[in-house]
């Protein structure tokens, strides 16, 4: 028993190490992290929601053939970039640059925020300044002043004589 | 101004928002922007499919509108699409040229030869990498090219009787008409 369940477990938890696997050699410890980057920052243009590292699609694939060849020519991270943007558009960026047709996309949530937020406030405010304390007790009369005061004065005397 | 009429914002939000989840259905999310839109086709030496010891380049698209036509033996909707492909270069009303990409010449020749031929030039791309620059990312697509050799439009997938009435041809038609 105990070795199905493990068995399930194996079988259910291992989808993360299907990641795609080559065989690359890089002439430095850094520049292979960058490729780690790199492969993983850049998106596959054929797949919706996959990176090139995880992708095992054919045109992953020769990206990341090309990302390990013009690493070791040594081309910047900028040129890499800029060499697939040209290619398949911004789509392959999951940063994507700060533009007019983005601007929804990086500012739209914080405006959403700050909008919901005045709403609130906007809310909050009416509904003091209609109820708030203070504001009930300005528009009493002279005579209804004395009243309160008169029911206030009595509810402490009977708690007294309660006790 | 009735207050009453406030409680209709958020039905109003909610009719906004059934339209653009509706737009939102329409759009394929799979399709890509042409990054080479409206620029060169990126310079190639690539061979003749059937002659390989004969090389092509950019050259090829000088002087005509052309339908570049990119396809694979491994490709499913490429088979869909080869008979309408046919049809289309029998009316010779565009270049047609092919290119053969990540596949086996000798299966790709076949092909040719078995469904026929619809492409006055064929080029072969057995590395992907001409795919490559010009931003292809799976076959079936086919790109219209004017006759300075600028890549105008693409489509991608099969090519069929209403891609090519209203898309293709009317493209075509209007680079066709622009000088030379």
């Amino acid at each position: 028993m105990r070795a199905v369940m493990y068995a399930a477990c194996v079988l259910l938890f291992s989808s993360q190490v299907w990641a795609a696997i080559d065989a690359y050699e890089f002439k430095s410890e850094e520049d292979l992290k960058r490729y780690e980057r790199l492969t993983y920052e850049l998106r596959c243009p054929k797949c919706q929601n996959n990176n090139l590292r995880d992708s095992n699609a054919p045109i992953a694939k020769d990206l990341r053939r090309e990302i390990h060849r013009m690493i070791n020519e040594g081309k910047t991270d900028d040129e890499i970039i800029l060499f697939m943007v040209e290619r398949y558009g911004n789509f392959v960026l999951y940063r994507p640059p700060v533009n007019e047709s983005t601007w929804i996309i990086w500012f739209g949530p914080a405006v959403a925020l700050l909008l919901g937020v005045a709403g609130v406030w906007w809310v909050a405010r009416r509904r003091s300044a209609a109820a708030g304390p203070g504001a009930a007790g300005d528009d009493l009369t002279e005579d209804e002043k004395q009243r309160l005061e008169a029911l206030l004065g009595s509810g402490q005397a009977s708690k007294e004589t309660d006790k | 101004m009735n207050r009453r009429v406030l409680l209709f914002i958020p039905f109003v939000i909610f009719v906004g928002l059934f339209f653009l989840f509706n737009w939102g259905m329409d759009q394929d999310p799979t399709k890509l922007e042409l990054a080479r839109k409206d620029q060169p086709v990126p310079a190639f030496v690539l061979p003749d499919l059937h002659d390989p010891s004969k090389t092509l380049n950019q050259e090829i698209f000088k002087g005509k509108v052309s339908l570049l036509n990119v396809w694979a033996t491994w490709c499913p909707t490429c088979r869909a699409e080869h008979p309408y492909l046919v049809r289309i270069h029998e009316t010779g009303q565009v270049q047609m040229v092919g290119l053969d990409y990540k596949d086996e010449r000798e299966a790709a020749l076949k092909w040719l030869n078995d469904l026929g031929n619809p492409y006055d030039i064929s080029l072969s791309d057995q590395e992907g990498r001409f795919g490559l620059d010009l931003g292809v990312y799976g076959a079936p697509e086919t790109y219209v090219i004017d006759k300075q050799g600028i890549v105008r439009y693409r489509h991608v997938g099969a090519v069929d009787d209403k891609v090519w009435k209203e898309i293709l041809l009317p493209m075509v038609r209007k680079y066709q008409k622009e000088g030379v």
